[in-house]
């Protein structure tokens, strides 16, 4: 009963998804359900909250190494929610700490990104064997494209924004289009599988 | 009642003076109108209202559609139409509140609520006939004439939309494939799979990491339990948390949403008490650490720089992170195998990572991790269905070019559209 109970929701809702996208009538208990699945969801955050602020105390509580970053966190969590509560998330000290704490360390953690594209780039692009010479002059001739040297011709008429713009239209769109669709075929076998009740890692079971 | 005695006389007053004051109030009042409209032509109304059920929904919706008014032109009369609503045609109508700008020739009424759900217009109930009017406002509030309806209008549920009927037979095709072979695996048929590098390596992974006596580091994607690669990536996490459950090992899955934190930790519990070694699970390696998606990222960069994992899994829906999760976790020489199904992240984590499950390969990773004549049958059949696209796609490319040449043909442009 403990692995059937679950194993009939998963089969009632998930039928009720299927059978709604062919079937307007279904859609109020659709949307009935996405509506649970919020409610269950909000619940499922505090949990998370208690999670991340017991783990958080002890650290602190134990002095694990790295401790002392639990107190800005927990510092921030705390403040951050007393500010929205008293003075609302539209105005005030939440918007300002949004703006000049959040906002910005989030972009430097994005910032990051331009110097790891680098370093991953490097590695990829090493020309190694067939295929990655191939990877490397198509992200040459690509990169090139991008900027204003790539619109100049030579040899005539050729322009390497010319061929970049051939490389994505085609050879890369049809590269991600065949993704799209083993994916899409991918998630019917796996959708199929959960629902018969064939997999049953999520339960815990082989 | 005392009366007062000289002075000012009240409205309670029953002097004549009270009389003529209330002359005055509402000749001022009426003064007012004409202020308003007086002087200003009314608009040409609008003509030919015509309604119909919004076609492919659970009803409650009438789709209406008229011809403008002849003054509805930029510096023209009309500023906005209003609609008016009855159930009899003889009414009473009432006024329903939409915005309708001018220029609008079609509007759909299925109702409003505001931002707190609170109703502002009653949605029209289905089978009910309707009866609509439509009136052209000028500047001023000036009026037009009003248009009735030409015949009442209903509000039907559709049970089925004919517009997905080829959704229906694809997915009813690929979804028999799938069974057959299903079936044919439990039948004891011996069905060929083929190897998959970057789960080959599941195992080796989580045994470097026990003889390096280090954790290994799961994450189930940036996103929430409403994503199929979410539910991908947890099910792949069941069976690799098993598996570091019988090696002795230890797993971190640190999370972006609290929900998939949940789910994700019920899994390792199972998977540790399926390997008999209930013991071992900590509740405390499931941990949130925020919704925020580069918040997330430090916090599980900043977790891979103190944890120095052996092995690292990226398996689920990945953003702009994924690269500075990779590269963080390849500069602490963990041996990292991701996978995902979002294009555009796929060539980072290829650059970054030592495998990566490509697409339909993420969601084949469970089954195929799983061994089970079941699981690996459904895997079959979804390369038939794939097989059979693959006709699809060069049939169609062979009507494309003769289409090329006289448009007339062949259309089956059609037969692949869905509403």
């Amino acid at each position: 009963m403990k692995k059937q109970f679950p194993l009939a929701i998963v089969f009632i809702a998930g039928m009720i998804f299927i059978v709604q996208f062919f079937s307007p009538a279904f859609t109020p208990i659709q949307e009935r359900f996405t509506h649970w699945y919020i409610v269950v969801a909000v619940f499922a955050f505090v949990l998370g909250l208690a999670n991340l602020t017991r783990l958080n105390l002890q650290k602190i509580h134990r002095q694990q190494e790295g401790w002392i970053y639990s107190i800005p966190l927990l510092i921030g969590l705390v403040g951050m929610a007393l500010c929205s509560f008293i003075f609302g998330i539209e105005e005030g000290p939440f918007v300002w700490l949004f703006n000049n704490m959040m906002l910005p360390m989030s972009a430097t953690m994005f910032s990051l990104l331009a110097f790891f594209v680098a370093s991953a780039s490097y590695r990829a692009f090493r020309a190694r064997h067939k295929e990655a010479v191939m990877l490397l002059v198509a992200a040459v001739i690509v990169m090139l494209g991008q900027v204003p040297i790539g619109s100049a011709g030579f040899m005539g008429h050729l322009r390497l924004s010319d061929i970049t713009q051939w490389i994505m239209a085609y050879p890369n769109m049809a590269g991600q289009r065949a993704i799209m669709i083993g994916a899409a075929l991918g998630v019917v076998a796996i959708s199929l599988r959960i629902l018969l009740g064939i997999e049953r890692a999520y339960l815990g079971e082989d | 009642m005392p009366k007062r005695k000289g002075g000012i006389p009240t409205l309670t007053s029953k002097a004549p003076t009270a009389g003529l004051l209330s002359v005055m109030v509402a000749l001022f009042v009426f003064s007012l109108v004409p202020t308003v409209t007086w002087g200003r032509p009314s608009p040409g109304p609008p003509t030919n209202l015509q309604g119909e059920d919004f076609p492919l929904d659970d009803g409650g919706s009438i789709q209406l559609t008229w011809a403008l008014s002849p003054d509805d032109r930029e510096g023209g009369l009309v500023e906005k139409y209003i609609l008016l609503r009855s159930t009899k045609e003889e009414g009473p109508y009432t006024e329903l509140p939409y915005s309708i700008p001018l220029g609008s020739d079609s509007y759909v009424d299925s109702g409003e609520v505001d931002e707190n759900g609170v109703t502002i217009v009653e949605e029209p109930r289905n089978s009910i006939k309707y009866y609509y009017k439509i009136i052209a406002l000028g500047k001023g509030g000036v009026r037009s004439e009003e248009c009735l309806i030409d015949g009442p209008a209903v509000a039907t549920r559709q049970w089925f939309n004919p517009g997905r009927v080829n959704m229906l037979v694809a997915s009813i095709v690929l979804s028999l494939f799938i069974l057959f072979f299903i079936w044919q695996a439990s039948l004891g048929k011996e069905l060929y799979i083929r190897p998959l590098a970057g789960l080959e390596a599941v195992q080796e992974a989580i045994g470097r990491a026990t003889e390096m006596g280090k954790p290994v580091l799961f994450i189930p994607g940036i996103m929430d339990m409403d994503d199929i690669q979410t539910i991908a990536g947890v099910t792949i996490l069941g069976r690799v948390a098993r598996m570091v459950a019988e090696y002795d090992a230890d797993i971190l899955v640190p999370c972006s949403r609290s929900l998939v934190m949940t789910i994700a930790s019920e899994v390792v519990r199972e998977a540790y008490l399926d390997a008999g070694r209930p013991d071992a699970f900590k509740p405390d390696n499931i941990r949130y650490l925020t919704d925020d998606q580069f918040g997330y990222v430090a916090g599980v960069d900043g977790i891979m720089l103190r944890e120095r994992p052996a092995a690292n899994f990226y398996l689920g829906t990945f953003y702009a992170e994924s690269l500075i999760l990779a590269e963080t976790g390849s500069s602490v020489g963990a041996i990292q195998i991701a996978g995902t199904a979002m294009p555009s992240q796929l060539p980072f984590f290829v650059a970054a990572c030592d495998y990566t499950l490509i697409g339909e390969e993420l969601f084949a990773a469970s089954a195929y991790l799983s061994k089970e004549p079941k699981q690996l049958g459904s895997l079959v059949g979804q390369d038939w269905g794939k097989l059979i696209f693959l006709l699809f796609i060069i049939i169609g490319s062979i009507i494309a070019i003769f289409n090329q040449l006289n448009p007339d043909l062949i259309s089956i442009k059609s037969w692949f559209e869905i509403q």
